[in-house]
């Protein structure tokens, strides 16, 4: 007989870090599934914003959150640079595959000994009232460490979808990612587009990084740990999909969650990725990619 | 003929300089130590306050006049907190490098790692915090500033289950929970002993992969049971992460804790504060005054003047203790044998008792100390989250073992409201 109190609770959690890992997730979604850009940085960017973000809250009082909104625009042109950096080395000679990837990679040691050198070596955390309540209904407990990320990645994910579905500039994102050749036939610049996709990638990535700090508190390599997590969401969710990446988010948390409450904790990790292999299999393209 | 002789002359004054000089250089050469730290990545806290200590402890001695009339530096590499990187770190130091001596970066897994190549190498190895790394290479120059004692799977936990036998009525079930790590594995491992030695019953026995985000459905599972007892063996990102849940969940228990790392730096004493009060933690030293070491006290000003600048733990009560110790040991040992025999200078570890900031070692058979002190504190009379109140006595309570107990134990833990 299954414990309901457990259970509801195991499916809350997992409800709850689905909506994280989708605001974690997103910016690889437009970078690797729209844009065909792997970004294995990703992870770095985000504890940049964590960072941030900390640095905001500890010296001038900031919520986290806000101090997001004020972090977005400068990520946003960080991001940008780092696509015209990418695109006039790499992809414009057609070498973005190996050296593109060597890139990425040689940015995220960068960004983590960056914040090494800057923040030292220490776990950081933030203050806000909401991280240290919990809000009850009888047996069921929504700590709103989780709520608010949860609330706010969605919130972030539904902003994009909306931005990319009802705005000519998010449309062209879109057309980039189908094909290239023919948004250049409608007038489109290609290079253009997908710099400001980039850039908006990277935006996400800070307020993430506020998401993760509130959860829980961070050293500079932190972010090494989501990179699997990171990609797999987005091959699963079907690479261009934005309600794919929620969708898969919100399994892969509610499988660690249902699978630490009731098979151990051990398994959870083994388990949502043989989800994950399992999906792949019987739909290759992931849950909705075309 | 006086041409010859003049050439016979400067060729003799020649081959004496060359024969002369050899020496006189290497007399100038400094020793080299080489360690391979760990300076970024998660056990990187404990790893750039260890560097710390040591530079302030070469600072010293070169003052001094260096050991055996040289100068002292170290020569370091970032292992990452990645055991991956440690035997080619340790290679590299021994082989290329070609320091004269080698101690080890923090942590368990690292020095395991760096154990296949330091055996291979006959080196002695002076180690800091690793937690029965020579269990199975029984090497017999390895040593260690871990104060477990010859049986330290037994010893880590060992203080809380004292206490926990301690508590009328007697407490019926445990529950245990760690990280899957080496040194979570082991603080198990010496949990379930105790537990089953004791009479507890085991309700809940898990481990948690180190990429575990949340900690709330754990800690729920655990509270459905009502224990008595929690033991708890976790990393530092891991401890946060129980507190956290522990505090959303409502769990309650007797006795919760026993081994958090992590609790014992500065960031997470100030992140929680008073949320700590009668959490249950294994320690190695606290500014109690009961642990009036000679010379601690003098140290941790020095150090904690440097903290700040370096981006380290401002506290210094877990690591630098330790390691400065750690260094008194290997100076003593030099100096002692007159140079850097490796057999010569493991025999002289074995045979003699160091007198340390931390008082006096004595190291077993396979380099475990002698006699086990890991200390059992209690945080009590926590207010709010100023870190510096963990600088005086009567907050980090001493209560395991008897002649280290400076206060009372308190139960139940329960979580506190401000």
């Amino acid at each position: 007989m299954v414990n309901p109190e457990l259970l509801f609770n195991a499916l809350l959690t997992g409800l709850f870090l689905g909506g994280f890992y989708a605001a974690v997730s997103v910016g690889i979604t437009i970078a690797f599934g729209m844009l065909d850009i792997v970004n294995i940085a990703h992870p770095a960017f985000i504890m940049l914003g964590a960072f941030v973000e900390f640095y905001l809250n500890s010296n001038f009082g900031i919520d986290p959150l806000l101090a997001s909104l004020i972090a977005i625009p400068p990520a946003f042109l960080v991001g940008r640079l780092l696509y015209k950096i990418y695109y006039y080395a790499f992809e414009r000679h057609g070498e973005e595959s190996l050296q593109g990837l060597a890139f990425f990679f040689g940015i995220l040691f960068i960004v983590e000994v960056g914040l090494l050198l800057v923040f030292g070596v220490d776990y950081r955390f933030v203050e806000a009232d909401y991280i240290r309540k919990t809000i009850e209904f009888g047996y069921i407990s929504l700590p709103l460490r989780l709520v608010v990320p949860m609330i706010v990645g969605l919130a972030m994910v539904a902003a994009i979808y909306f931005f990319t579905s009802r705005t000519f500039l998010g449309r062209a994102i879109l057309a980039v990612s189908q094909d290239p050749g023919a948004l250049r036939f409608v007038g489109g610049n290609p290079m253009r587009v997908k710099e400001i996709a980039f850039g908006l990638s990277i935006a996400t990535a800070v307020v993430a990084g506020a998401l993760l700090i509130i959860i829980q508190p961070v050293e500079p390599s932190l972010g090494r740990e989501y990179i699997g997590r990171v990609f797999a969401i987005c091959v699963l969710g079907g690479m261009t999909s934005l309600g794919g990446t929620v969708l898969a988010s919100i399994i892969v948390g509610i499988t660690e969650a249902l699978t630490t409450t009731f098979g151990g904790p051990s398994w959870a990790p083994a388990v949502a990725f043989g989800l994950l292999i399992f999906a792949l299999v019987v739909r290759p393209q992931g849950i909705f990619g075309r | 003929m006086k041409m010859f002789s003049r050439l016979i002359i400067r060729a003799l004054a020649l081959l004496v300089c060359v024969l002369f000089a050899e020496p006189l250089l290497a007399q100038q050469a400094p020793i080299k130590i080489g360690v391979g730290e760990a300076l970024s990545g998660g056990l990187a806290g404990g790893g750039k306050a260890a560097l710390l200590t040591y530079q302030i402890w070469q600072e010293e001695i070169n003052a001094r006049g260096g050991l055996l009339g040289r100068k002292v530096e170290f020569v370091y590499y970032d292992d990452q907190s990645n055991p991956a990187t440690v035997p080619g770190i340790y290679s590299k130091l021994l082989d290329i490098d070609k320091v004269d001596l080698v101690i080890s970066g923090y942590a368990t897994v690292p020095v395991v790692a760096a154990m296949p190549v330091i055996i291979a190498h006959k080196k002695t190895f002076l180690a800091y915090y690793a937690l029965d790394a020579n269990a199975q290479f029984k090497y017999d120059r390895y040593f260690t500033m871990q104060p477990s004692g010859p049986n330290p799977q037994s010893a880590f936990s060992a203080g809380y289950f004292n206490l926990a036998a301690s508590i009328t009525p007697k407490p019926q079930t445990i529950a245990i929970v760690g990280a899957d790590a080496e040194f979570g594995q082991i603080a198990m491992a010496g949990a379930r002993e105790h537990a089953k030695e004791n009479g507890f019953k085991i309700v809940y026995d898990q481990s948690y992969p180190p990429a575990t985000v949340d900690f709330t459905s754990i800690v729920r599972s655990i509270k459905v049971l009502n224990p008595d007892l929690v033991y708890i063996a976790s990393y530092p990102p891991d401890s946060a992460g129980m507190l956290r849940a522990i505090y959303e969940v409502g769990l309650t228990a007797k006795l919760l804790g026993g081994g958090f790392v992590g609790l014992q730096f500065a960031a997470l004493k100030q992140q929680f504060g008073y949320q700590l009060n009668n959490v249950i933690c294994f320690d190695y030293y606290a500014p109690e005054p009961t642990m009036k070491f000679a010379g601690v006290d003098e140290f941790l000003v020095k150090y904690r003047a440097r903290a700040v600048a370096a981006g380290v733990d401002v506290l210094g009560l877990y690591i630098p203790p330790y390691a400065y110790a750690q260094m008194q040991i290997l100076e003593q040992t030099v100096k002692a044998v007159g140079g850097f025999d490796d057999a010569k200078m493991a025999e002289h570890l074995h045979k003699t008792t160091f007198k340390t900031i931390v008082g006096d070692i004595k190291f077993g058979r396979y380099g475990e100390w002698e006699s086990p002190r890991i200390i059992t504190v209690q945080y009590q009379n926590i207010k709010g989250n100023d870190v510096q109140q963990f600088i005086e006595s009567g907050k980090q309570v001493i209560l395991d073992p008897p002649q280290f107990k400076s206060g009372t134990l308190r139960v139940p833990f329960t979580p506190t409201k401000q």
